[in-house]
C-alpha cells in the first residue's frame, strides 16, 4: 500500500527535488560550520603552549562525571534541572538529528544499530527527550524573560543585556523540537512504504499531542505540514549549528573538550611559561599576559566555552562586596575581544593591551584567588591562572599598586612582608609565660627533628597571630612529637607573592625554603597556615619535600587514635560555627578534619552556615591581599561575619591566620563586638586539652 | 632633555633597626639591608616620566664604592638609560661641600639640561642639591612637587611649603631641583628587572678622571665632621597610665575633664 | 668671634616664632655676643617687623626692595651675599625657606653649613660643637664645625625653648643700599597656590584627635571620628595618612601641613617624628596612645598609654558617651 504521507526525499520543493535541496542545505551548512570553526581556531594557534594531553584515564573520568554526568549543575537546582534535561535531550537527540538530515536525502535511511527493536526503544526515548527539551526550553525562556534571576543581569558598564540572545537560542531550540514533532505527528496516520503502520509517537509526548490535534486534518494539509516541518527543521538545524560558535552556545560544542582538557592540579598556579624552566625565565623578553595572544590556547578555549550562566560571579566574594571584579565578565569581555579581533569574516585585527583596555587594573588586583568561581563553573573554566598571568604582566611592566610595593620590597629584603628582621622571626617563642612551659627547637643541619612546624610570616611576626604559633606548639608538644621550627632561616612561603604576579621573587623564596627544609632533616611538615600548606604541598611540588599536613588533620588523627582527649566545652551556652578557609577547604578539600576536632569537644554546639564547605565564602584574602587597598562597598569579611550571625552563631572558628585577622577586623568594623567572637581552631583546642593521661 | 639624577644608597629605615655600635662612631651595619634613598627614587621616576614625554635620556650617578653600583643598576632596571659610579678613596670623609664639588666636576664633563636629586637622605641634611647649584651657578629650587615643561627652555615648578600650600616658580634651564616625595608614583621594579640589570657594566670614574677642586674634598678638607653617634639621655617623658583598659580609661577621662578636653 | 646674624621670617608685619628661637640659639654660641637680625622685605610690613624685633635683637638690619616683597629664596640669598660681612655666622630656620636658601648661601659666602641643628653645645675658638639627628630621629650625632670662614646654621623649629628675655633696645639700620642688582637670577616667583580648605579648619580647634600609621586602615579612621564626636573635637592626622590619601591635606598636622595650637591633643598611633610635632605649637596637653612603648612621642607627651588604638579608642568613646 502506498504511504499516506510521502517523505521529503521523494518530493519536490518548488522546482527542486527534495534530495538535491537537502543535500545542498546539508553540504552548505556543514561547510559554513567548518569554516566558522576553523576561523575560531586561528587565535588558539597563536596561543601559548599548554600541556593538557596527559593522564588520559583521569581526564576520561572527569568527562564522565562533569560532562556526561552534569555533576555541578544541581548546585543551582532550578537552572540545573532544566539544563540537565536540555543536555540529556541533546545527547539523545544527536542520533535523531543525523537520521533526520539523512532522511531528506535517502528516504530509507536508518541509523546503524537502530533497526528493529533497538530503533523502537530509541524512538520512544527520543519522543520524551524532545518533549522534555521543549518544556525545559519554554520554562527557561519564561524564566529568563519574565522572572529574570539576578545573576544573569548585566551591569551597565559591561554593555547591553544578554537576555535577547538567550531567548533567541531557546526559541531556536523550541523551533527544532516543534518542527521535529510536527514532522513525526504529521505522518502518524500514514503507512510506511513497506505497508507497516507508522509508529505512533510515545504517549503524552509532544509529537503525540500534535498527533491528537491533527486527528481531523486532511491528508493534503498533513502532507504540507510534513514537508514544511522538515524544511523548517533542516534550515533551523543548520542555522543553529552555524550560530553556535557565534556566541555563548559555542559551549554546546566546546564543553566536551573543555572538560576533557580541564586543569587537574588543584591548588597550584601554572608556571609563568610551560615551555620554559625556572632558570631560564630571566632570559624571556616579556613575562605574563599583556595581550590576548599571551594567553594559552586552553585559556582561549575557556573564553569560547563560557555559557554566560553567571554562577561564578554569583559566588565571587569580590563581586559581592562591590569590588570592580566579576569573573563572568572577565571571560565574556575576553570572548568578545576575541570575536572582534579574530572575526569570522575578515583578517585578525591589531593587538591591544588587555589591562588598561578591556580590563582595569583594579579589576585584576581585586581577586582574592579563593576559587569559588572555578568551583561553580560547570564548564571547568579556570580563572585564577589567568588573573595571575595578567598580574605577572603588570609586574613585568612595573605596574604595581603603591600599597603592594612596600611589602614586596620587604619580602625581597627580609623574607617577610612586614620588613622585620630575620633574627626576630622566632621571637614568639620567647614570650614570658610560654617559654618555660614549651620548648620549641630551632632546626638546622646540626639540630634535627622528625617534625618541622612551618610557621610562615604572619604567624611569626603579628602580635595577635603569634598566639596561634604558641597554641600549635603546645598541641604538638602534647602529642609527644619531637618538633622544631626553622627560625631565622624560614622565609615567607611566597604563596601570595606568586599569586600577585611576582614569580621571580616566589621562586627565590621557594628555593631558599626548600634548602632550609631539606637541611633540617624532617620527615614530615606540619603547619597551621593553609596558605603555607598549599604552597608547600602544591606550589613547591616535585622538589622532594616531605609530606605536609595541616594541624587540623594532625589533631583529628590523634583524636581518632584516642591519643588525646578534650575537656568539655568551657562555655556551653555559645553557638560555634566553623568557617572553611579557602586554601584548606576548597583548594585542598579538607572539610571534615576540622569539624571532627570541634565535634570531639564534648558539649560544643555547632551550626553550619549556608555557605560552607566548597561553597564557603572567602574571608577577604590573605598574604599580600591584607596590604592591598581595594575599592569596595563593603568589606568581604563583614559579609562573612553577618552570615555567621544569620546562622545563629556567636563564635566563628577558623583554621587560618588570615581568616582570623579578617574576621576579628570585620567584627569591629561591623560593630558586632560583644555579639560575635572569632577564634582559631588551635587556640580552641589548646584551651580544652585534657590533662595528660598516663 | 638630558637629565642627571644624583642618587644615594642608604639603609632603609623601615626594614632595619638602627642601633649605635659599641664604639659610638657608626651604626651597626651587619644586619642592614640597603636600598635607593626614597627621595632619590621619586626623582628618578620623575626624570623617566619627563623623558617619556619629551625625549632625551636619564643618567643616574652616585658617589661611593662598588656596592653602590647596585643602586644604579636598579634605577636602570626601572628605566634610567645610563649609570655612572664615582669612586675614589680620596673622597672618604668629605662633607656636604666636598660631595657637591665632586658632583660639580662630573656635571661639567657633559651637558645636562636638568639635574635632580632627592630633597634629603637618611641624614636629613637636604644640602647636596642646593650646594651643587650654587657651585655651578645654576638656579635652584628645593622640595619640588610638580614640574611642567614650558616653551623656551624653562620649567614651571611647584614647591611644597607649610600648610600644604604650593609656591609656583618659573625657572630657566639648566637648573638643579631637589624633589619631594609624593610628586609621582614610582613604578615597581621586579626581581626580574633587577636580575637582568645585574650583569650590566657600570663605568667607574676616579678623581683623576674628573677635574675636581680638591680644596673641598676629603677628610682633611671637611669643615663639618661628625664626631660620634649617641642616644640622648631622655627627659622624664610622659606619665604612663597602666592597668587594664577599664582602669586606664577611667583615669584618662578624669584627666581629660580636668584639662578641658571633654566639654 | 665673628658677627652673629639671624635671618628673620615674617609675614604681614608679624614676626614668626622662629625669630625668638634663633635668638636663643645664638646665645648658645656666645652668650655675650650681640645678635643682628636680618630682615628682608618691603614697605610697611617690613617696617613693622623690624620695629618689633628691637626688643630681642641688639641690631636689626633692614633690607628693603620691592623685589623682596615676597621672600623668594633665590633673591634673598643674592641680597644677603652682597650684604653679609665675610666670615659671618648666620642662623636661619630649618623650614621650607631655609632649606631653599641656606645651602647655596653657604657656598656663595664660602662658609660651612650645618642644617637641622637641634642643639648647640658651645664654641671653642673657631670650632663650633653642635648636635644633629639622623635616620629619622633614631640616633643623635655630635657635630664639630670649623667656622673660621663663617658658617650658616639652619635651626630646627622648636629645638630651642624660648624664655622671656628682653635685650637692650635694638636699633634698626637700613642696609638696603648695600644690595646689588637683584635681577637675572633665572628663577622667578609667580604665585602661591593655597591648599584647598577642607570642611574642617583644624587650626581653630581646641581639641584634636589625631591619627597616624597605627590606625592601619582607612576604615578605622571612623573609630577616631567617633571619639572626636564624643569629645566635640575634630580629627587630624600625620603625613603618612595624607600620602596614602586617606584624609585631605587640610587635616595634616606637621611642618609640611598645618600648625595647630589646641588645648588638648590626643595622638593615636602616631610615632612622634619631629616633622609632625613641629606642627604642634602653644604647649598643648598631649595624650599619646601607641602600641610601641619605645615610640618617640612618649617623650613629648604629658600622658602616655601603651595600647592598641583599635581597641582602646572605642572603649574610651563608650566611657565618654556615658558621662
Amino acid at each position: 500500500m502506498p504511504a499516506l504521507i510521502t517523505s521529503p526525499a521523494r518530493c519536490v520543493y518548488g522546482v527542486i527535488p527534495g534530495p538535491i535541496l537537502f543535500s545542498a542545505i546539508t553540504l552548505i551548512g556543514i561547510a559554513c560550520f567548518a569554516y566558522i570553526v576553523a576561523k575560531r581556531l586561528v587565535p588558539l594557534a597563536r596561543g601559548e603552549h599548554d600541556p593538557r594531553f596527559d593522564r588520559l584515564n583521569v581526564r576520561l573520568a572527569k568527562v564522565l562525571k562533569y560532562w556526561l554526568g552534569q555533576w555541578k549543575q544541581p548546585r543551582y537546582p532550578t537552572a540545573g534541572i532544566l539544563h540537565i534535561i536540555l543536555f540529556a535531550g541533546f545527547v539523545v537527540l544527536a542520533i535523531r538529528s543525523i537520521s533526520l538530515v539523512m532522511t531528506g536525502i535517502f528516504e530509507d535511511f536508518v541509523v546503524p544499530g537502530l533497526s528493529g527493536y533497538a530503533g523502537h526503544i530509541y524512538n520512544v526515548v527520543k519522543d520524551y527527550a524532545v518533549t522534555g527539551v521543549f518544556i525545559s526550553a519554554a520554562i527557561a525562556a519564561i524564566r529568563r524573560s519574565v522572572f529574570k534571576p539576578e545573576r544573569y543581569s548585566v551591569p551597565a558598564k559591561y554593555g547591553k543585556d544578554h537576555t535577547a540572545e538567550a531567548v533567541l537560542v531557546l526559541a531556536l531550540i523550541a523551533a527544532l523540537m516543534v518542527s521535529e514533532s510536527l514532522f513525526e505527528a504529521s505522518e502518524a496516520y500514514g503507512w510506511t512504504p513497506n505497508g507497516q503502520v507508522t509508529e505512533s509517537p510515545a504517549l503524552f509526548s509532544l509529537a503525540w499531542i500534535f498527533k491528537c490535534a491533527l486527528v481531523s486534518t486532511s491528508v493534503h494539509t498533513l502532507q504540507l505540514l510534513h514537508l514544511s516541518a522538515y524544511f523548517v527543521h533542516e534550515i533551523t538545524f543548520f542555522f543553529f549549528l552555524c550560530f553556535l560558535p557565534m556566541g555563548k552556545h559555542f559551549h554546546v560544542i566546546t564543553s566536551l573538550f573543555n572538560v576533557y582538557l580541564m586543569k587537574l592540579d588543584r591548588g597550584s598556579v601554572k608556571p609563568a611559561k610551560w615551555s620554559i624552566p625556572d632558570e631560564k625565565l630571566d632570559e624571556v623578553e616579556s613575562l605574563g599576559v599583556k595581550q590576548f595572544e599571551d594567553f594559552t590556547w586552553k585559556h582561549m578555549l575557556d573564553f569560547y566555552s563560557c555559557a554566560d550562566c553567571g554562577r561564578c560571579s554569583d559566588n565571587c566574594p569580590a563581586n559581592a562586596s562591590g569590588r570592580p571584579l566579576s569573573p563572568r565578565f572577565i571571560t565574556i569581555k575576553a570572548r568578545d575581544y576575541c570575536f572582534q579581533h579574530y572575526p569570522v569574516h575578515g583578517i585578525p585585527g591589531e593587538s591591544h593591551a588587555l589591562v588598561g583596555g578591556i580590563y582595569s587594573e583594579d579589576e585584576i588586583w581585586s581577586c582574592t584567588t579563593c576559587g569559588a568561581c572555578e568551583e561553580e563553573c560547570p564548564l571547568m573554566i579556570e580563572y585564577i591562572d589567568k588573573i595571575v598571568d595578567m598580574r605577572r604582566g603588570m609586574v613585568d611592566d612595573g605596574n604595581v599598586p603603591r600599597s603592594l610595593q612596600k611589602p614586596l620590597k620587604a619580602l625581597e629584603n627580609r623574607g617577610n612582608p612586614y620588613g622585620k628582621m630575620e633574627k626576630n622571626r622566632a621571637d614568639w617563642t620567647k614570650k614570658e609565660d610560654f617559654q618555660g612551659t614549651c620548648r620549641v627547637r630551632i632546626l638546622n643541619e646540626k639540630n634535627k627533628a622528625e617534625t618541622l612546624y612551618f610557621v610562615d610570616s604572619i604567624t611569626s611576626y603579628d602580635d595577635r597571630i603569634q598566639d596561634i604559633a604558641r597554641a600549635t606548639s603546645r598541641i604538638l608538644d602534647r602529642f609527644g612529637r619531637e618538633f622544631g621550627i626553622l627560625g631565622a632561616m624560614e622565609k615567607d612561603s611566597g604563596h601570595e607573592v606568586r599569586r600577585f604576579g611576582e614569580e621571580m621573587l616566589f621562586i627565590s623564596l621557594r628555593d631558599q625554603n626548600i634548602d632550609a627544609i631539606k637541611a633540617c632533616g624532617a620527615s614530615e611538615i606540619v603547619t597551621a597556615d593553609p596558605h603555607a600548606y598549599n604552597a608547600l604541598r602544591n606550589d613547591y611540588g616535585g622538589k622532594g619535600l616531605p609530606p605536609v599536613k595541616h594541624i587540623s588533620e594532625t589533631i583529628a588523627e590523634q583524636i581518632r587514635r584516642g591519643r588525646i582527649h578534650l575537656n568539655p566545652v568551657q562555655d556551653p551556652n555559645r553557638i560555634y560555627t566553623y568557617h572553611d578557609p579557602c586554601y584548606l577547604g576548597r583548594h585542598n578539600r579538607i572539610y571534615d578534619a576540622p569539624r571532627e576536632v570541634l565535634d570531639a569537644i564534648p558539649g560544643l554546639k555547632r551550626v553550619e552556615m549556608v555557605r560552607c564547605r566548597d561553597r564557603s565564602f572567602c574571608c577577604g584574602g590573605g598574604g599580600l591581599m591584607l596590604f592591598y587597598e581595594p575599592e569596595e562597598e563593603q568589606r568581604i569579611g563583614v559579609l562573612r561575619v553577618k552570615m555567621a550571625a544569620e546562622a545563629g552563631a556567636d563564635v566563628i572558628v577558623t583554621a587560618c591566620p588570615f581568616c582570623l585577622v579578617n574576621m576579628e577586623d570585620a567584627i569591629k568594623v561591623a560593630g558586632m563586638e560583644g555579639k560575635m567572637t572569632a577564634i582559631d581552631l588551635t587556640e580552641l583546642v589548646e584551651r580544652h586539652l585534657a590533662l595528660q593521661e598516663q | 632633555m638630558e637629565i642627571l639624577v644624583c642618587v644615594k644608597r642608604v639603609p632603609d629605615t623601615s626594614e632595619n633597626e638602627i642601633e649605635i655600635n659599641a664604639e659610638g662612631n657608626d651604626i651597626k651595619r651587619d644586619d642592614l639591608v640597603y636600598s635607593v634613598n626614597e627621595w632619590d627614587n621619586y626623582a628618578v621616576e620623575e626624570a623617566i616620566q619627563i623623558v617619556d614625554r619629551v625625549g632625551g635620556s636619564v643618567t643616574v650617578v652616585t658617589i661611593g664604592s662598588e656596592e653602590d653600583a647596585d643602586t644604579l643598576r636598579r634605577e636602570i632596571a626601572m628605566g634610567a638609560n645610563k649609570g655612572v659610579l664615582i669612586s675614589d678613596e680620596v673622597f672618604d670623609g668629605s662633607d656636604g661641600r666636598g660631595i657637591a664639588a665632586i658632583l660639580k666636576a662630573f656635571v661639567e664633563k657633559d651637558a645636562y639640561d636638568l639635574i635632580l636629586s632627592g630633597a634629603q637622605a637618611e641624614a636629613g641634611l637636604a644640602q647636596t642639591g642646593g650646594m651643587l647649584a650654587a657651585m655651578l651657578d645654576y638656579p635652584f629650587a628645593s622640595l619640588v612637587n610638580s614640574i611642567e615643561i614650558l616653551e623656551g627652555n624653562k620649567l614651571r615648578i611647584g614647591r611644597e611649603i607649610d600648610g600644604g600650600n604650593k609656591e609656583i616658580h618659573e625657572i630657566d634651564l639648566p637648573c638643579v631641583l631637589s624633589i619631594q616625595t609624593g610628586i609621582n608614583e614610582p613604578r615597581y621594579v621586579g626581581i626580574r628587572g633587577i636580575r637582568k640589570a645585574a650583569s650590566m657594566d657600570i663605568p667607574t670614574l676616579q678623581a683623576s678622571d674628573l677635574g675636581i677642586d680638591m680644596r673641598f674634598v676629603g677628610r682633611s678638607a671637611a669643615r663639618v665632621k661628625r664626631t660620634d653617634y649617641f642616644v640622648p639621655a631622655t627627659g622624664e617623658g610622659a606619665e604612663m597610665l597602666t592597668g587594664d583598659t577599664e582602669e586606664v580609661v577611667e583615669r584618662l577621662v578624669d584627666i581629660l575633664k580636668a584639662k578641658g578636653g571633654i566639654k | 668671634m665673628a658677627r652673629i646674624f639671624a635671618y628673620i621670617v615674617h609675614k604681614a608685619g608679624v614676626v614668626d616664632d622662629s625669630a625668638a628661637e634663633l635668638a636663643v640659639a645664638a646665645k648658645r654660641i656666645d652668650a655675650a655676643a650681640p645678635v643682628t637680625a636680618l630682615v628682608t622685605g618691603f614697605g610697611m610690613d617690613l617696617d613693622a617687623a623690624c620695629n618689633s624685633l628691637c626688643a630681642s635683637f641688639e641690631e636689626v638690619w633692614k633690607i628693603s626692595s620691592e623685589a623682596l616683597a615676597y621672600p623668594d629664596a633665590g633673591l634673598v640669598r643674592k641680597a644677603l651675599v652682597d650684604i653679609l660681612p665675610p666670615g659671618s655666622i648666620v642662623l636661619a630656620p630649618h623650614n621650607t625657606f631655609g632649606m631653599d636658601m641656606s645651602p647655596g648661601l653657604s657656598i656663595k659666602t664660602d662658609s660651612a653649613f650645618v642644617p637641622d641643628v637641634v642643639d648647640i653645645e658651645g664654641c671653642e675658638e673657631t670650632r663650633l660643637k653642635l648636635v644633629r639627628q639622623e635616620y629619622g630621629g633614631q640616633v643623635s650625632a655630635h657635630i664639630g664645625c670649623d667656622i673660621s670662614s663663617g658658617v650658616v646654621l639652619n635651626i630646627r623649629s622648636g629645638a630651642f625653648k624660648v624664655e622671656e628675655c628682653s635685650v637692650a633696645n635694638g636699633v634698626v639700620v637700613d642696609h638696603s643700599i648695600d644690595m646689588g642688582d637683584l635681577t637675572g637670577i633665572h628663577r622667578r616667583y609667580i604665585e602661591t597656590v593655597e591648599a584647598e580648605m577642607g570642611d574642617v579648619d583644624i587650626t581653630k580647634e581646641e581639641v584634636l584627635v589625631s591619627v597616624g600609621r597605627g590606625i592601619q586602615e582607612q576604615e578605622n579612621i571612623a573609630i577616631a571620628q567617633e571619639l572626636a564626636d564624643a569629645m566635640t573635637a575634630a580629627v587630624s592626622c600625620s603625613r603618612p595618612i595624607i600620602d596614602a590619601k586617606w584624609m585631605e591635606k587640610s587635616r595634616q598636622v606637621g611642618t609640611s601641613g598645618q600648625t595647630v595650637k589646641p588645648k588638648v591633643y590626643i595622638a593615636c598611633g602616631i610615632s612622634g617624628s619631629f616633622q609632625h610635632m613641629g606642627g604642634l605649637k602653644g604647649n598643648p596637653f598631649i595624650v599619646a596612645i601607641n602600641k610601641n612603648p619605645k615610640a618617640p612621642i612618649f617623650q613629648a607627651a604629658n600622658v602616655g598609654i601603651v595600647a592598641d588604638i583599635l581597641e582602646f579608642l572605642p572603649a574610651l568613646t563608650n566611657r565618654i558617651r556615658r558621662l
